[in-house]
């Protein structure tokens, strides 16, 4: 049987421009800039986080370390500050879908938060041979 | 000529021209003469030796009467052979078939009266992957290739890669055996029997005949190709009769194989293209939006010329190889922004134009809004303006433009290049200049970007996507390189296109156009084949659930020796699908932990490499640590330069 990917193509085309520029873009308003109190995290389980990100779908579009490229921005290692990242996972205002506290946890969110503030810094660009331009 | 009948009196003329012979079904029946038993006397029962004792067949055919042995006299021709010249006159090269009863006597025609060399058939397994090679090898070579195929079972295998073909407008010259005459039909001819073969392709092919005689063939032969290939350009469907291929014919029998002339493409006019000239010279910030723009390898060039003419900013959608990779004038990785700094966009043969100044979100409410700033001139020149169906909903959303010009965008550039230059004043040169130079650094910005994006994850097991772009490309760079399919569907996103620098027409060939899955695979070996002959070497990168479709095509590759190195980016998923669910389950608020079931392809794991070397294909795998991966494909890259093809299995990430 044949299964088509029109429907996939134009997600995917419309979640391509934010990669790497969600701030800049209007097109993608981010949640509103978190109050200072708000910023930050409260205490997260990075190995829970990690069965999570993996468990409720992220890694689908931010890929496993969430250095994401093809179907969402990159999102770890130093995700954006928490208060805005709790702020966008329930109310993405692009394509991502929503994750209301019915389905993830204020503390399931902290957990992912700390996973992917743990993500390995990558080496750098020009040590790599394979991405010399 | 009239088509000869198999009525009495036909039956009665046509045994004038029949000499006695054997075929195996005569042999049953008939005493065998000693020409009949020359070379297998001993081996076959059925010729046995008037010494030996007869057996009860032989007596069987001793009481009864001779039958009517028939073979092509000396005077005589098939109607086949005739269609073979016409095939041949037209430059096939190959026919793709997975063989079918149906079109035997064009079969025969082909190896025995052709010689089997342009066309020469190239065995098939499906008649889905024989479209797709199709498919893949016109956007090497430019030209198309024949599919031979059952008018029912092998047409209804085929549709899908024809409807693939279709969206992306590529030409296919399908031909399908058909035994129209009821009289006669044998056997399984009846379910390979239809009144009207191409009705169930006719929305998603250009045109389709079935001739009644040869003459009527020849001429809709040549028609065929002249309307597959000429802009729009689509798939055709010839139904070839078989008592048509069959029947012998005279060989003094006055047959013409018509001369083919190829239309040229529509330009658009002048007036129109002298008024984009104003709006382009006039403009600030211009954009250029090439989807199914180049058309020949000269489209590139001329698209090049009229970028660096104006010093515009391009957007390469990527249905074909429009412009170059790394070129600074190259937006394409920031598309959405240069879409919305544009005051004059402009529509090179785009399918989604539509998409291009608007976006639509996906949410549990879809709603759409425009990105381009109000205001800005909206362009397009495509011949998409001059042919429309209305069933498959290919056409995309309605876009209102400024200028719409129904004509081919490559044919045109060459007049609007002229047009502009002659327009631009050392005023207007200075501010070009200074937008280049803004353009330039804004492309080096956003290359810079890609290349650190990459370096992400990039010890991470499995293997990232991007490190297994950037470990092929590390490995073919310095070859000359065709990348003959991949299953990135956005432009923006697609890390070949971000990290490779494409220079060349044949070095990307865009999309399997309706979103069919299973199109990789079969194109990738098509595009191959055609690349062979030019030395080049053909890398894909090959997804599992791809494969999956009809991976016979491998053995295909394996037995005529088509040089392909693929590169599997493994994710054990149709992974497209299951973001998809997992929207739907978030929407819904219930179960996204589940979004991954009905859509993976794991428990148990699919062995590629084996799967591959059974039929006869290199192949290692899986491999999962990073590290491994430039060695195995510099192993498989050896093997494929020797000429055959090579897979390497790569357990990658999902995205
Ligand atoms: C179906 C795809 C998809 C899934 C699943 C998904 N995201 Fe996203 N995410 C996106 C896309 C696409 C964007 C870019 C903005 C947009 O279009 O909404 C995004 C944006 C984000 C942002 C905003 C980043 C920024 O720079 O402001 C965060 C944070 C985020 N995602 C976190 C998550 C987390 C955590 C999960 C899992 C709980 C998740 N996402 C699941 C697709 C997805």
């Amino acid at each position: 049987m044949t299964r088509t990917m029109v429907g996939a193509a134009i997600v995917v085309m419309l979640a391509a421009p934010a990669v790497g520029r969600v701030q800049k873009d209007p097109a993608y308003q981010t949640a509103p800039a978190a109050k200072p109190a708000d910023a930050r995290a409260p205490a997260g389980r990075a190995g829970n986080g990690a069965t999570l990100y993996k468990k409720v779908g992220c890694y689908q579009c931010h890929a496993n370390e969430g250095q994401g490229g093809l179907a969402g921005p990159r999102i770890g290692p130093s995700p954006v500050p928490y208060a805005r990242f709790l702020q966008y996972i329930r109310n993405p205002t692009g394509d991502m879908p929503p994750y209301t506290a019915r389905v993830l946890t204020n503390q399931d969110v902290a957990d992912i938060y700390a996973f992917l503030e743990a993500r390995p810094r990558p080496p750098a660009v020009d040590t790599i041979p394979q991405l010399a331009p | 000529m009239a088509r000869t009948k198999n009525t009495p009196e036909t039956r009665v003329e046509r045994r004038r021209f029949l000499q006695q012979g054997a075929l195996a079904g005569a042999a049953l029946v008939v005493a065998p003469s000693p020409a009949d038993t020359v070379g297998r006397v001993q081996e076959d029962p059925a010729y046995q030796t008037p010494q030996a004792p007869p057996a009860p067949m032989t007596m069987a055919a001793e009481a009864a009467p001779p039958a009517d042995v028939q073979v092509l006299g000396d005077g005589e021709r098939s109607g086949s052979d005739f269609m073979v010249d016409v095939f041949k006159s037209l430059g096939f090269e190959y026919f793709c078939a997975n063989p079918g009863s149906s079109f035997r006597g064009l079969h025969e025609s082909v190896i025995n009266h052709g010689g089997n060399r342009a066309p020469e058939l190239i065995t098939c397994c499906h008649e889905e992957s024989s479209v797709a090679m199709a498919h893949g090898y016109f956007k090497v070579e430019g030209k198309p290739l024949g599919v031979l195929a059952h008018g029912t079972v092998g047409l209804q295998h085929a549709s899908m890669a024809l409807y693939n073909a279709w969206c992306d407008r590529v030409p296919v010259y399908m031909i399908l055996g058909n035994h129209s005459d009821a009289a006669i039909r044998r056997g399984a001819e009846w379910y390979h029997g239809v009144q009207d073969a191409a009705a169930m392709v006719r929305d998603y092919t250009k045109w389709d005949d079935t001739p009644w005689s040869l003459t009527h063939f020849a001429e809709s032969a040549v028609r065929a190709y002249k309307i597959a290939l000429t802009p729009p350009m689509a798939p055709v469907v010839m139904v070839l009769d078989g008592g048509l291929q069959e029947h012998p014919i005279s060989k003094s029998e006055p047959l013409a194989v018509p001369r083919l002339t190829l239309p040229v493409p529509p330009q658009g006019e002048q007036g129109a293209v002298e008024e984009l000239a104003r709006m382009l010279v006039a403009a600030e910030s211009p954009v250029l939006v090439a989807d199914r723009m180049a058309r020949t390898p000269n489209g590139m060039t001329l698209l090049v010329e009229l970028a660096e003419t104006l010093q515009a900013g391009v957007i390469d959608q990527g249905s074909r190889m429009n412009f170059p990779s790394r070129h600074p004038l190259n937006q394409t990785q920031r598309g959405r922004a240069a879409v919305t700094d544009a005051d004059v966009i402009v529509g090179l043969e785009v399918a989604d134009f539509w998409g291009v100044v608007n976006a639509l979100r996906d949410q549990l409410h879809r709603s759409a809004r425009r990105v381009a700033r109000p205001g800005a001139k909206i362009v397009s020149i495509t011949t998409g303006d001059l042919y429309i169906r209305s069933n498959y909903q290919d056409f995309r959303r309605m876009q209102d433009v400024d200028l719409a010009m129904a004509a081919d965008a490559e044919a045109t550039l060459p007049v609007l290049i002229e047009a502009v230059k002659r327009l631009v004043t050392s005023d207007r040169r200075r501010a070009f200049e200074e937008r280049g130079a803004r353009l330039a650094q804004a492309s080096r910005t956003a290359a810079a970007a890609s290349r650190t994006a990459a370096s992400y994850a990039w010890e991470a097991s499995p293997v990232s996507t991007a490190r297994l772009s950037a470990e092929i490309w590390a490995q073919i760079k310095t070859e000359d390189w065709s990348l003959v399919s991949s299953y990135y569907s956005s432009d923006q996103t697609n890390w070949p296109r971000r990290l490779w620098d494409f220079t060349r027409p044949y070095q990307w060939l865009g999309h399997a156009g309706g979103g069919g899955i299973g199109y990789g695979a079969p194109a990738s070996v098509g595009a191959a084949l055609a690349n062979r002959r030019h030395g080049r070497l053909s890398v894909a990168i090959q997804t599992d659930g791809d494969l999956m479709y009809a991976p016979g095509v491998l053995w295909t590759a394996a037995h005529h020796r088509i040089p392909l190195l693929s590169v599997m980016n493994n994710n054990r998923a149709y992974h497209q699908e299951i973001m998809h669910v997992q929207k739907m389950c978030n929407a819904r608020n219930r179960g996204v932990d589940r979004g991954e079931l009905g859509s993976q392809l794991i428990d148990p794991n699919i062995d590629f490499a084996k799967l591959a070397q059974s039929m006869g294909v290199y192949a290692e795998g899986p491999i999962t640590n990073p590290n491994d991966l430039g060695p195995a494909i510099r192993r498989a890259l050896q093997v494929v330069k020797k000429g055959e093809p090579a897979l390497v299995d790569v357990v990658t990430q999902a995205r």
